[in-house]
């Protein structure tokens, strides 16, 4: 191993070689290099906040796919599948796909041709300013909270693969995202994620290709998993490799769910939630050049998203089924909590979280190791660039601009911005510190999605369907939303017991609870929203003009040929998800 | 997408891919020369030999496709 200074900790789960290092530090000096080439094309709110809105539909779906692809995915969501099994594809597949589906047919046509700026901006034009404070405030305390959380993640991964410090690897990832997205704005977020996206697949692609096999392909996979399972007594081991089969009662499975709440709390909810609302994710969508491209552009990160459990949940599965000790003994990964205390780290225990790297470990060599590790990295910079560029859009043009200086210059909203990215790292770096005492990274990040993003999801749809919406609708319904979401959260930390009214199971785990308070807080926010819109008086067709169903003039596309139409290709991805519904029942 | 000068998102793509390909290739050749025997390469099958061969040729019909030259003549025949 090379000999660095007090940088290291006293052990690794690897050894870099030389030419590992050589990709990490290559990768690093090639993004700092697309920021600084990128720089002279950052010079107004257009090109720095939207990238001048000249994305094509491939490049603006797979920064779409890519600044959702952060860390958290890599690392939680595999650990996710160790720990709940199959059932944490749901996330990728309906917990995704028919939201972006949606959002590329019905939403995108409002989003595009109002040409607002972000979420919160469209809630502006069709609310009024209250709505768009409210959503603008939450969106910019929940984006640094998430930007933190990727953070901590990372530098969990280069702790446990490298030995880094974490205090070091936390600021030098940061700064190195705050330098490119600061000069370069949108347009080098995008540019990385895009990058990111290949490194993603080339480093990660191995595992579940090397892991299938080892174990025998799936069905060799499957038989390893029941044995291991069995033999160390851990329940609802049938579960682990069925999609569906298992979610007719809370009880027959690891996550103590029923398909209730994986079809209406996940794919009704908070996944329709975050795919068409969450600035994060919209904002390339936004960036595309015509209304084609910001069609087809979810379209195209709905075809990856449904690949990526591949090189995301596969190597979870096959964490359980592979990993033991040098005697040859079963390796079971434990919750963060224990594996971090004092007496975890003296038994050697490893978290949920760790498996990805685990499994990294076991089939990388030199060279591959450095990709595998890049790809990490890779992953957490899109998706601290993602937060960092929408969080300074948001602050800039939804807080900055409406509420503080109205009056600002397209200029001072530039240096605005990149003063935003600067300091949003901080804050993000103070949230990352803050993570570290949450047990499990995307139960975290699950709760935080329930607060803010169902309710959000509500008042947009209503508003974008329903020119009966009135401004006081918009605001009480999303603000009752979200105060019913805390207030539940909070019922249920204070009194375990009352999970079995918000989950309607003692069974219910963390991501159960979350799945069903995020469908109660929709419901509670859209009934808000009608009832005050019904007792309160609606704007005119005429300032409705461009933002609702009915009054927004949406081309036709009777003209182009079939393999052309956005429909076409959204009907194409909807039958492949199907298909694989059925295939892993 | 260009960035406004000669250089296309998918150029960077390619160097990347085509930079790593060549460090990992040259990593499994040197492997595989020197005879090393791990647990790590008895599971892998020498991956770091062909998918770094992946990574190479992928990289290098990026960098072909999309190079700086191309995309120029590419700019001046469109309107």
């Amino acid at each position: 191993m090379t000999h660095l200074p007090a940088l290291l900790a006293a052990s690794t789960l690897v050894h870099l070689a030389p030419v590992d290092f050589a990709i990490i530090v290559f990768y690093f000096a090639l993004v700092l290099a697309i920021g600084l080439y990128l720089k002279g094309r950052a010079n107004t709110g257009e090109d720095f906040f939207m990238a001048g809105r000249e994305m094509t539909a491939w490049v603006a779906g797979l920064a779409f796919l890519s600044a959702n692809l952060g860390s958290l995915e890599l690392m939680g969501w595999a650990g996710n599948a160790y720990k709940y099994g199959i059932l944490a594809a749901h996330w990728y597949w309906i917990g995704a796909i028919p939201a972006m589906l949606f959002l590329a047919l019905v939403m995108i046509p409002f989003y595009h041709i109002c040409k607002t700026h972000s979420v919160p901006g469209y809630l502006k034009l069709r609310y009024g300013e209250p709505s768009r404070a409210l959503s603008a405030i939450s969106f910019g305390f929940m984006t640094v909270l998430m930007s933190g959380i990727n953070m901590y993640a990372m530098a969990v991964v280069m702790k446990v693969v490298l030995g880094w410090n974490m205090h070091v690897s936390i600021w030098v990832s940061a700064l190195t995202v705050a330098v490119y997205v600061a000069l370069g704005g949108l347009r080098s977020a995008i540019f990385n994620e895009v990058l990111q996206f290949f490194l993603i697949w080339a480093g990660a692609l191995l595992i579940p290709i090397l892991g299938l096999i080892e174990a025998g392909g799936w069905s060799g996979l499957q038989a390893r998993i029941l044995h291991n399972l069995t033999e160390l007594n851990v329940p609802h081991q049938g579960a682990y490799t069925h999609l569906w089969s298992t979610l007719g009662n809370f009880g027959n499975n690891p996550m103590g769910i029923n398909w209730i709440g994986i079809v209406f709390g996940l794919g009704a909810v908070i996944s329709m939630g975050y795919w068409t609302t969450d600035f994060l994710v919209v904002q390339r969508v936004l960036a595309a050049k015509d209304l084609r491209s910001a069609e087809l552009a979810p379209i195209i990160g709905a075809v990856f998203k449904m690949a990526v459990p591949f090189i995301v949940i596969l190597p979870g599965l096959l964490g359980i089924a592979l990993l033991r000790d040098p005697q040859g003994h079963l390796i079971r990964l434990v919750d963060a909590k224990l594996a971090w205390s004092p007496a975890g780290q003296a038994q050697g225990l490893h978290g949920y979280d760790e498996v990805l790297p685990l499994m990294l470990a076991r089939y990388c060599g030199p060279g591959l190791l450095g990709l595998g590790v890049t790809a990490l990295m890779a992953g957490f910079m899109s998706g601290m660039a993602g937060n960092v560029s929408a969080f300074g859009t948001v602050w800039t043009y939804d807080i900055y601009g409406a509420l503080i200086n109205k009056n600002a210059s397209d200029v001072s909203k530039v240096k605005i911005g990149r003063w935003c990215t600067i300091i949003g790292i901080l804050i993000s770096i103070v949230t990352a510190y803050f993570a570290k005492g949450m047990p499990s990274i995307m139960d975290y990040v699950q709760a935080l999605f329930s607060f803010f993003i169902a309710p959000l999801f509500g008042t947009v749809l209503i508003g974008m369907l329903w020119k009966r919406a009135t401004s006081a609708g918009g605001f009480w319904g999303l603000f009752a939303g979200t105060m019913s979401s805390i207030g539940m959260y909070t019922w249920v930390k204070l009194d375990p017991g009352a999970v079995k009214y918000v989950a309607l199971s003692l069974q219910a785990q963390d991501q159960a609870q979350n799945m069903f308070r995020a469908l109660w807080c929709g419901l509670i926010g859209a009934l808000v929203t009608v009832i005050v819109s019904l007792l309160t008086k609606p704007k005119t067709d005429a300032e409705l003009a461009n933002l609702v169903y009915g009054l927004t003039p949406i081309p036709k596309t009777e003209h182009a040929s079939l393999f052309h139409r956005p429909l076409f290709w959204a009907a194409v991805v909807a039958g492949v998800f199907v298909i694989l519904q059925i295939v892993f029942w | 997408m260009k960035s406004g000068g000669s250089l296309s998102i998918w150029f960077f793509i390619g160097v990347s891919m085509l930079v790593n390909g060549i460090l990992i290739t040259g990593a499994g050749l040197w492997e595989l020369a020197s005879h090393a025997d791990n647990p790590v390469l008895r599971l892998n099958h020498h991956a770091s030999i062909w998918w770094g061969g992946v990574l190479l040729i992928f990289g290098a019909v990026y960098c072909y496709r999309f190079s700086p030259a191309r995309e120029r003549a590419r700019n001046a025949g469109t309107p």
